[in-house]
């Protein structure tokens, strides 16, 4: 099972708690993670990346394990623990603003 | 007797402002939606339960609510869970994407950005909701960068009415200070064909057709901030209101000038007369004396905040020209807020009801034409709107 992190405003979008579980069929990508995401919470659409370019948005950003993914590719193999559930696949809300 | 519910958009979420008909003790329900940027909610005229909302953010974009209870929950519409791969992405909630088909988009790619150059049409957020007068599920959103969207289930998918962008002036539009917002929208209750737009700033247009064909509607503005003064878009046209009663008789906050129009928009002829300033963005019309018109000026382009650091309404009871200061009840010392396009509006009780917020978070109410006001509440973030609802 995947763990997802999400910031404060997109659980409170979704109703959900701090982190999400999502079944994701290997290969475990960003991009399967988002897929299966926004499948489960359609809510969430747009929230993350673009309708229709499914660019990131810039304010977020993807950690993976104490390393920031922003800018892998969103077809990148995750490492083993984010596909084991060992380590949650969080996204950030960046500190920007007041 | 009546009811009232004030619906609240602020900078850090929607607050909604209940009392009966006296108008005199409130209740104040939210923060909903804490922390969001929500530009507008207003409540269906077809079932008042129903009330559409524009949750925004520079972080995770744009988001619709609609509430089926008044505002007691919320969802997003077509946001519930997916059971399987099969219906992945139908619908799509909160996408806003511009028609550039051949067919209906006459593909537009450009208008004019700030150094004048050609910029693309990008979407930003939701300025404005305006429901259906008679089908609950039909609704229509005005966005940034300038469009009108309409969705007929409720808010779960949304298609631009693309003739407006695609009429023909669109590629010389240009933003406003704010960005380029379509945030007026005016439905007919007399012909549901014939829909009023205004864009900041492009101008005001109309449809007389349903959405399908679009015209600029702007002689008789007047504009020096622009090389042609008279030209026929370019005017930052601020607020359009009108009584519902009179389909036609149209009252618009320009940038500069308050106007009005008696032929639905075809002429405009200036009414600001005895204003201490004529520029600002809210307007709006006694429900039960269409003659009977507000404003708030403001004391200049470069100065935000309300004139002489008093707050005052002005009221013209004889359809512009004549006005006269509404004081009773409002700071008037070292006031220095200002009162944003879509946040003051009117109920439809006798006497009228009329209600604004500020830039400070004050929210006021007059229940008594303008004559004497209060503050519903003083301390909530940044007003962005107000709408109000008045209920059975």
């Amino acid at each position: 099972m995947i763990r997802v992190s999400l910031p404060y405003h997109l659980r409170n979008l979704a109703k959900v708690g701090s982190e999400v579980e999502l079944e994701v069929a290997a290969p475990v990508t960003p991009r399967a993670i988002l897929d299966a995401l926004e499948q489960r919470y359609p809510m969430l659409r747009g929230t993350i990346r673009d309708h229709v370019t499914k660019e990131r948005r810039v304010f977020l950003r993807f950690f993976v394990c104490e390393e920031d993914w922003s800018h892998e590719s969103p077809d990148k193999p995750l490492p083993e623990a984010i596909a084991s559930g060992k380590e949650p696949f969080m996204v950030i809300g960046a500190i920007a603003g007041g | 007797m009546s009811k009232v519910r004030v619906l609240v958009g602020t900078r850090k979420g929607g607050f909604i402002l209940t009392s009966d008909g006296k108008r005199n003790s409130w209740e104040v329900s939210g923060p909903h939606f804490g922390g969001w940027e929500i530009y507008h909610m207003k409540g269906s005229p077809a079932d008042p339960n129903r009330i559409y909302a524009s949750q925004t953010s520079g972080w995770f974009g744009q988001v619709m609510q609609r509430s089926n209870d008044g505002g007691k929950t919320w969802e997003v519409p077509g946001g519930g869970s997916v059971p399987g791969p099969e219906s992945f992405m139908n619908p799509a909630p909160n996408k806003f994407v511009y028609d550039t088909s051949a067919a209906t988009g006459k593909p537009m790619t450009t208008h004019q950005f700030y150094d004048g150059k050609p910029h693309p049409w990008e979407f930003k957020r939701v300025w404005h909701v305006e429901p259906s007068l008679t089908e609950p599920d039909t609704v229509y959103a005005g966005v940034e960068d300038a469009a009108i969207f309409r969705s007929t289930d409720g808010g779960a998918s949304w298609h631009e009415m693309a003739g407006l962008r695609g009429h023909g002036t669109g590629p010389r539009w240009q933003p406003g200070a704010g960005g380029m917002c379509l945030h007026t929208i005016i439905l007919d209750p007399s012909d549901p064909k014939r829909i009023w737009i205004a864009i900041s700033a492009a101008g005001a247009f109309r449809t007389d057709d349903g959405g399908e064909a679009w015209r600029p509607i702007n002689k008789g503005l007047h504009s020096q901030y622009i090389p042609d003064p008279n030209a026929e878009i370019g005017h930052c046209v601020h607020h359009v209101a009108m009584n519902p009663k009179r389909p036609g008789v149209m009252f618009m906050q320009k940038h500069w000038d308050v106007l009005r129009s008696d032929d639905a928009g075809e002429n405009w002829r200036e009414i600001s007369g005895n204003l201490p300033t004529d520029f600002g963005f809210a307007i709006d019309v006694n429900t039960n004396h269409p003659e009977t018109v507000y404003v708030v000026p403001i004391q200049s382009d470069s100065l935000h905040y309300v004139h002489e650091g008093k707050m005052r309404v002005f009221r013209s009871k004889s359809g512009g020209n004549e006005w006269e200061a509404l004081t009773k009840g409002l700071p008037q010392s070292n006031c220095y807020v200002n009162v944003l396009r879509d946040a003051m509006a009117v109920d439809t009780m006798d006497p009228c009801g009329v209600y604004f917020g500020t830039s400070g978070g004050q929210v006021y109410c007059s229940s008594d034409d303008g004559d004497s006001w209060s503050a519903i509440t003083h301390d909530l973030p940044e007003v962005l709107s107000v709408e109000v609802q008045t209920l059975p």
